[in-house]
């Protein structure tokens, strides 16, 4: 090794021309990252816009809101950051003060203590881990800051001052209700119905309450997953999950697939086996399932949400809490403790109204 | 006689390194033995042709308790000429990225950022700008992104003087964190319906990403078996350092191994765009695990000098035809990582024993 280490000629004239020609063509290639795509129009933000000056929406105290969440490596998650920001923005009394997003958690405690000692006057956090993340939220609480626990849930009530969420169990509740309906219409019986389940990452606490209350609702109905293999929420993984589950199902009525961001493989991978005796449900509401089932010429036909628009609420309450006010309509002068949103089914006879609230995966 | 070539090779490595005394003299014993009294049968044993007939052996097992476990001859799952193809397809693209890494361990080198490579280059060919381009576009974009990759890690590897280990580690976080940079995190469909068209097709009923597999693995093998850059790929990764007091250019042919495999990293973004129709900064996740894997099982060794391209293809479908068997029957996917680890230990272990056998007896 020595010997090289000595030899000058390493790195020629040769070297040098083939050098200025990987640099040449890296300049070419940089053309080709340009994203930009003028004919799309662009999406319609998550939130409606602020009513007119009046009741809770009036500006109020000032007050400044971090928010930290975990790295937007998923459409679902860029969507929650996105939503949070743009609602943050509509306000003038909110400054905004977001952390970069990490799956760290350590990373994403010292942000958090970060924020605590910066005097925020309320936090939005949607942890990666809520148990990893409890005594971070104690922290805060105990220093006086209202908490809002986005979704993933702290491991105690101490830890939040209010906690919003979707339903996981829920949607597969909303899934299996969705597909019990229409096999019965279709006159297909508990005994001969074939149904598939594309789930998520299977460890995951989210993806056994989903399968769960979807099993639960067939159930009730007389039906049952026959099929059901594993993705992991990724475009691939959905792909290779669906092309594996219709080779061991040779026949299928209908399939629900959790996730609309892995659902792009799925509804890829059915399309190049030539299938369609079948019709999907999809999960958590992207634009694409909202423009797909709108269309009506796939077999996606409904999908379940567990909407991201419920950042753009977890702003709103922070700034109902930062102004001591109650919920609009509600008779209580303080926001709740906790709100766990409804997951819907949207199909074609809907999906106008849901459109604005489809994030882009 | 190449064979006894390449086992000096390997003893000289061995004692350069200064193994303890007792081992070097049991190199130097075995390796005489090698030389004088191995037996027909030993060598046969040890020859590339019975280890990969006994990989193919393991292969068929595997099919039988594929077919055994998926229903009557008449109407088995597994046996089904469209389950084949699946298998195969499946197989496909970790398959070409498996090629491209024999040449690199072969070489004495890894690449751990092949996945990251293959997401970087299937965003930056479903670029808005890059399908202004066409398909044609898209298909060069991805191949160039995925070479300039490979010659970004050769360049640090053969003239930085990087551990391999090290250099294509940060190629994996970076090249991952550029695929996020650019798409936003967001999943960039293949809009040209051409490049589907073409990729999807299926000549003589069979998938084109089956033939495009079909085909690296064979210019593979006439590179590996029949060209003197073949040649000088064992030599190097045998002893490099004799293989440069023999007049070859290490460094030069180092940096080639890496940039091939980005190559055919690039062609494995072209049928991951194909088969999933999107570029995404989560594809490939994992490849370079499997990838590994199944070079290794193929009878690759990992200190490099020795290797085949048939044992890399069916260590390849080994893989595919275990996950196939593990989705056709519904077993979680816990239980194919188990497998998996436990067919990797074994295929290790079987072949260190012939290995073993063939020096000792």
């Amino acid at each position: 090794m020595s010997k090289e280490e000595m030899n000058p000629s390493g790195f020629g004239r040769r070297g040098f021309l083939l050098g200025a020609g990987a640099v040449g063509a890296g300049a070419v290639l940089a053309g080709c990252t340009s994203n930009d795509d003028k004919k799309d129009a662009k999406p319609a933000a998550a939130t409606n816009a602020a009513a007119p000056a009046a009741g809770n929406e009036a500006e109020g105290k000032k007050f400044t809101l971090g928010f930290s969440a975990p790295a937007a490596d998923h459409g679902w998650i860029a969507a929650i950051t996105n939503n949070a920001k743009d609602t943050a923005g509509k306000y003038k009394d909110i400054t905004f003060k977001a952390t970069e997003g990490t799956n760290d958690l350590n990373l994403q405690i010292s942000q958090v203590e970060t924020l605590i000692n910066d005097k925020v006057g309320v936090l939005v956090i949607l942890p990666h881990d809520g148990k990893a993340l409890t005594a971070i939220g104690r922290k805060a609480m105990d220093a006086g800051i209202p908490v809002i626990n986005l979704d993933r849930i702290f491991d105690s009530p101490l830890a939040y001052r209010t906690h919003i969420a979707g339903d996981n169990y829920g949607m597969g509740v909303a899934a299996g209700n969705y597909v019990a309906k229409v096999l019965k219409e279709k006159g297909v019986s508990g005994a001969d119905a074939k149904i598939g389940e594309i789930a998520g990452i299977p460890s995951l606490p989210l993806t056994v309450d989903r399968s769960k209350g979807f099993a639960d609702a067939l159930g009730a109905s007389g039906y049952k997953v026959t099929n059901s293999v594993p993705a992991a929420f990724t475009v691939e993984s959905g792909s290779t999950a669906a092309t594996q589950m219709l080779q061991a199902a040779p026949k299928l009525n209908a399939i629900w697939n959790h996730d609309d961001d892995q659902g792009v493989g799925v509804l890829a991978a059915i399309k190049q086996a030539n299938r369609s005796e079948f019709f999907m449900v999809g999960g958590a509401g992207s634009r694409d399932a909202m423009d797909l089932i709108k269309a009506d010429n796939s077999v996606l036909k409904a999908t379940v949400t567990y909407s991201p628009s419920m950042a753009s609420s977890a702003i709103k309450l922070a700034r109902l809490l930062a102004n001591g006010h109650g919920m609009g309509d509600l008779v209580e002068k303080d926001v709740p403790k906790i709100i766990i949103l409804s997951s819907a089914t949207i199909t074609k006879d809907n999906v106008d109204s849901y459109l604005d609230t489809g994030f882009k995966s | 006689m190449s064979e006894h070539t390449e086992h000096r090779l390997g003893a000289a490595d061995a004692i350069s390194e200064a193994p303890p005394a007792d081992e070097t003299s049991r190199v130097e014993r075995a390796a005489a033995q090698t030389d004088e009294t191995a037996s027909w049968l030993t060598r046969t044993m040890n020859s590339p042709g019975m280890r990969n007939a006994a990989l193919v052996l393991v292969l068929l097992f595997i099919c039988v308790i594929g077919i055994l476990t998926t229903g009557d001859l008449g109407e088995n799952l597994f046996a089904r000429k469209s389950n084949i193809l699946t298998i195969l397809r499946l197989g496909a693209t970790t398959g070409v990225v498996s090629i491209g890494m024999t040449f690199v361990i072969i070489g004495g080198g890894i690449d751990l950022s092949v996945g990251a490579i293959v997401a970087l280059a299937s965003v930056w060919a479903t670029t808005v700008a890059t399908q202004d381009y066409g398909p044609a576009g898209i298909v060069l974009t991805a191949v160039a992104v995925g070479t300039a990759a490979g010659v970004i890690n050769g360049v640090l590897v053969a003239y930085g003087r990087m551990a391999p280990f090290i250099a294509t580690l940060a190629m994996l976080v970076s090249a991952r964190g550029l695929a996020e940079e650019m798409s936003g995190r967001k999943t960039q469909t293949v809009t040209r319906q051409g490049f589907n068209d073409f990729f999807q097709a299926e000549p003589f009923g069979i998938p084109a990403l089956v033939i495009m597999f079909a085909v690296v693995a064979l210019i593979g093998w006439l590179i590996l078996n029949r060209t003197t850059f073949g040649r000088r790929t064992f030599a190097i990764g045998g002893n490099s350092e004799a293989a440069r007091l023999a007049g070859i250019n290490v460094k030069r042919h180092t940096l080639l191994l890496y940039a091939l495999l980005g190559f055919c990293c690039g062609i494995a973004a072209v049928m991951i765009l194909a088969r999933t129709t999107t570029g995404t900064s989560t594809h490939g996740l994992g490849y370079e695990l499997d990838a590994i894997a199944a070079v290794v099982i193929g009878g690759t060794i990992l200190s490099g000098g020795r290797g085949t391209i048939a044992g890399t293809v069916i260590g390849v479908l080994i893989f595919a035809a275990v996950n196939n068997i593990f989705a056709l029957n519904n077993y979680t996917t816990s239980k194919q990582a188990i497998a998996k680890g436990l067919i990797i230990v074994a295929a290790v272990l079987f072949q260190q024993r012939i290995n073993r056998n063939s020096r000792s007896t």
